[in-house]
Order: C-alpha cells, then sequence, then structure tokens
C-alpha cells in the first residue's frame, strides 16, 4: 500500500537519514523510533507529503503521492505533535471541524460517541481552554474513533500526555483499525502494546556529530 | 467540498466572535488614524472635502494590513494550519474560504463604517454610494493580496514589519483606482471607469491570489 523508496531528508546542512525505504501492506504497523532530532517526525511528515524529501520518493498503491495530492490526503489520517484545536472553541466543535476539513461529515452523535470513548464525557461542550494538556490530546485523538473508514494514519507521539487508561484506549483503537486491514505508522519513545499480526520497526540513528 | 469552505468560513467567523476583541481592535484603530486627519490638518472644509476618500482608503489599507497576520498565524501556532494542508479540499479553496472570512470580520465593518467617518470631513453625502461601492471592491483585493504575503511570511521572525514591506507596494494600484473614484465624481468625469477597474482587480485577484497563497504556504510549512 504504502511503499518509501530510498528516501533522504536533510534539514539545515545536516543529513537526517538517507538511503531509507520500507513496505507497508494493509494490516501492518510501522513503528518510527530514534532519539530527539533523529529525524522522525521529518520521516513522518515526508510520508504525509508535508516536506518533499530531499531525494527518494513515497508511494501509495504505486503512485508518487506528489502526482496525487488530494487522492491521497483524502486517504489519510494525520495527527502531528501540535493537537490543531482552537482554545476558543468546544471539543466536539474542534472535532467536527477536524473531520470537515479531511472531508468526512461527522453526526454530533458520532462525535459525542468518539469523545465519550477517549474518556471526555462531560467536556463535549467546554472550550477545550479549560481542558488539561491531556484531555486535550485526546479530543485530537478522539478523531481516530471517528477515521475507521481511513485506509493509513499517521501518529506522531500519539501518546504523549496522555494517562495509562488513554494510551490503552489509542492502542485498542489503532489494534482494531489494523485488523480491519489498514496501515498505521507512528513515532513514539514510549514501548506502546499494540496487537499486530505485523509490526515492522525503523530506527533511526543518532544525530552525527 | 463545499461542506468544508462553508465549514472553514464558519468556523473562523465563531473564532472571531470568540475572540471579539482582536477585531474591535482593527476597527478603532480605522476609526482613531480617520479621525486624527481632521484634527492635525485643521478645520478647513474644502481641504478636508479634497482629502477625504484619501484619507479613508489609506486608513482602510493600513487596517486591514493590521489584521493580516491573524490569518493563517493562529492555525500555524496550533497545527491546524497542517491539517488544512492535508484536507481533502484542494488547499487553495480552503484559502479562498478564509480570506473569506478575513474579509467579512475586518473588511466589511470598515466600508460600512465609512460612510459615517466621511462626516467629519463634510464630504458631500452624493459621494457616499461611490465612496462604499469602491470600498466594497476594493478591500476584499486587498485582503487576497495580503493573504499572499501572510502566507510568504508565516512563521518569520520580524514577520509583521516584513509583511508590511512587502504588501503595501502592492495595495498602491487598489489605492490610487479606489480613492480616484470619488474624486472622478467630484470632478464630473464620473466613476464607472474607476469601479470597474477596481471590480476588475477584484475578479483577478479572486481567481489566482488563492492558489498562489496556497504555494507560499506549503513553502512556509517545509
Amino acid at each position: 500500500m504504502l511503499e518509501a523508496v530510498d528516501l533522504q531528508c536533510v534539514r539545515g546542512e545536516r543529513a537526517l537519514f538517507s538511503g531509507l525505504g520500507f513496505r507497508l501492506r494493509g494490516g501492518e504497523l510501522l513503528r518510527i523510533a530514534g532519539a530527539n532530532g533523529s529525524g522522525k517526525t521529518s520521516l513522518l511528515r515526508i510520508v504525509c507529503g508535508l516536506l518533499a524529501p530531499t531525494l527518494g520518493e513515497i508511494r501509495w498503491r504505486g503512485e508518487d503521492i506528489h502526482g496525487l495530492r488530494e487522492e491521497f490526503w483524502s486517504q489519510l489520517v494525520y495527527i502531528g505533535h501540535s493537537n490543531a484545536i482552537k482554545d476558543d472553541l468546544t471539543a466536539a466543535e474542534n472535532l467536527k471541524i477536524t473531520c470537515t476539513l479531511a472531508g468526512s461529515s461527522a453526526s454530533g452523535e458520532w462525535i459525542g460517541a468518539a469523545l465519550r470513548r477517549l474518556g471526555l464525557a462531560g467536556c463535549e461542550s467546554l472550550p477545550t481552554r479549560v481542558l488539561s494538556q491531556g484531555q486535550r490530546r485526546r479530543v485530537a485523538l478522539a478523531r481516530l474513533a471517528l477515521a475507521e473508514a481511513v485506509p493509513l494514519w499517521i501518529l506522531d507521539e500519539p501518546f504523549t500526555a496522555l494517562d495509562a487508561a488513554a494510551v490503552e484506549c489509542v492502542q485498542e483503537l489503532v489494534a482494531q483499525h489494523l485488523a480491519r486491514g489498514a496501515a498505521v505508522v507512528y513515532a513514539t519513545h514510549y514501548e506502546a502494546q499494540i496487537a499486530s499480526a505485523v509490526s515492522l520497526r525503523i530506527d533511526l540513528g543518532a544525530p552525527a556529530g | 467540498m463545499l461542506a468544508t469552505l462553508r465549514c472553514v468560513i464558519h468556523r473562523d467567523l465563531l473564532l472571531a466572535m470568540r475572540q471579539r476583541s482582536d477585531v474591535l481592535t482593527v476597527l478603532l484603530f480605522f476609526v482613531i488614524v480617520v479621525s486624527l486627519f481632521p484634527l492635525g490638518v485643521g478645520p478647513e472644509p474644502g481641504l478636508l472635502r479634497t482629502i477625504a476618500p484619501g484619507v479613508i482608503w489609506v486608513a482602510a489599507l493600513l487596517a486591514s494590513m493590521l489584521a493580516l497576520n491573524r490569518v493563517f498565524a493562529a492555525d500555524h501556532a496550533d497545527g491546524t494550519l497542517e491539517q488544512m494542508l492535508l484536507s481533502a479540499t484542494p488547499l487553495g479553496l480552503v484559502v479562498a474560504a478564509k480570506v473569506a472570512a478575513h474579509w467579512l470580520v475586518s473588511g466589511l465593518p470598515l466600508v460600512l463604517l465609512a460612510p459615517v467617518l466621511a462626516l467629519q470631513f463634510d464630504l458631500p453625502q452624493a459621494y457616499f454610494g461611490v465612496l462604499v461601492l469602491s470600498l466594497l471592491l476594493g478591500t476584499p483585493v486587498l485582503s487576497l493580496i495580503g493573504a499572499i504575503g501572510a502566507a510568504l511570511t508565516l512563521g518569520l521572525r520580524g514577520g509583521g514589519a516584513l509583511l508590511a514591506l512587502l504588501v503595501l507596494p502592492l495595495y498602491v494600484p487598489v489605492l490610487i483606482i479606489g480613492a480616484g473614484a470619488v474624486e472622478a465624481m467630484a470632478s464630473g468625469v464620473g466613476a464607472q471607469a474607476h469601479l470597474l477597474l477596481l471590480a476588475a482587480f477584484l475578479v483577478v485577484a479572486a481567481a489566482f491570489a488563492p492558489w498562489v497563497a496556497a504555494v507560499a504556504l506549503r513553502i512556509s510549512l517545509e
């Protein structure tokens, strides 16, 4: 499904990685590990198409993603470092907007269910500015519960700021998604326990110098 | 696709409603800058009448520039912009929706306020129509051009000043034609040519600026 060919990424005259490649089929999980500054986020951004690799290309079902653009992005959920939620909007409004932007419409009922699943019952109509860091992360991740039909999830440090219960919930969401035959790429320091038939791992080396 | 655009406009308007102070700052800035001129120039009715359209236009231009860095900055800071870049809707359309919302919040109120402020300059009421119409056609062009500048300077240190240097020269044609509309009417030539030119600016800017801004955003976020 997803294929990376001979990727090289140079940030500020420093090569983060080169000659990196992988091939991910449906139902497979790819974990990107590595120290701070080893290029995990850069790699994920390259896979999304937010960042152009210095060399190499990403292929989605055999085609270069830079040709596919919106067609690829409509089949992708990316949850980055930042939560992409607005302090002045409520959790439910935030979730609805991210879903609509991604091209899927979600009814209020579904949004409520997704938020409850992430343990945010009762917070739906609070402005997110009053929520804690972990709760905000949960609002961002609640999108996963609404993205069951999306065949590729890309998660950047999904477990930051989450408590044990939420970590478990996210792991479960990912495992269920893999069981549906979708592919998941994630970067984390945390040793996650995700049930998966095939689990790949890329270790990005420590930065040279 | 339309749902996305409606959603983006609705969201930006909702955010503006919940952060009213930001919007009011721009409006008050406009009111104060325009009001400074009669105080500074002195109560000479003939002179005031002559400078009125120019002063209102320059103030509108500065006010809309003041509001510009808000177009993308907040979305950039909290990561929403990344999601917009990865949206299933072409980014140019999302940018167009954002600019439209931005204009509704920071351009349209200026247009509506302009006749009230023109009273301070003793501008004959017969010219109010042309003044409002020229601003109505011109301020969206300012927002559209400004969006390109805002996208280019996103995330740069000292972006605000750079934005002004980048965008103000591009505003000059709009300023000349816009402020000229009322003067043309006063001189008896009629404002039609000016208004048509402004409309042409608007059509060209609306067709191209969102896509240029979209490309600039992709470069800024790399």
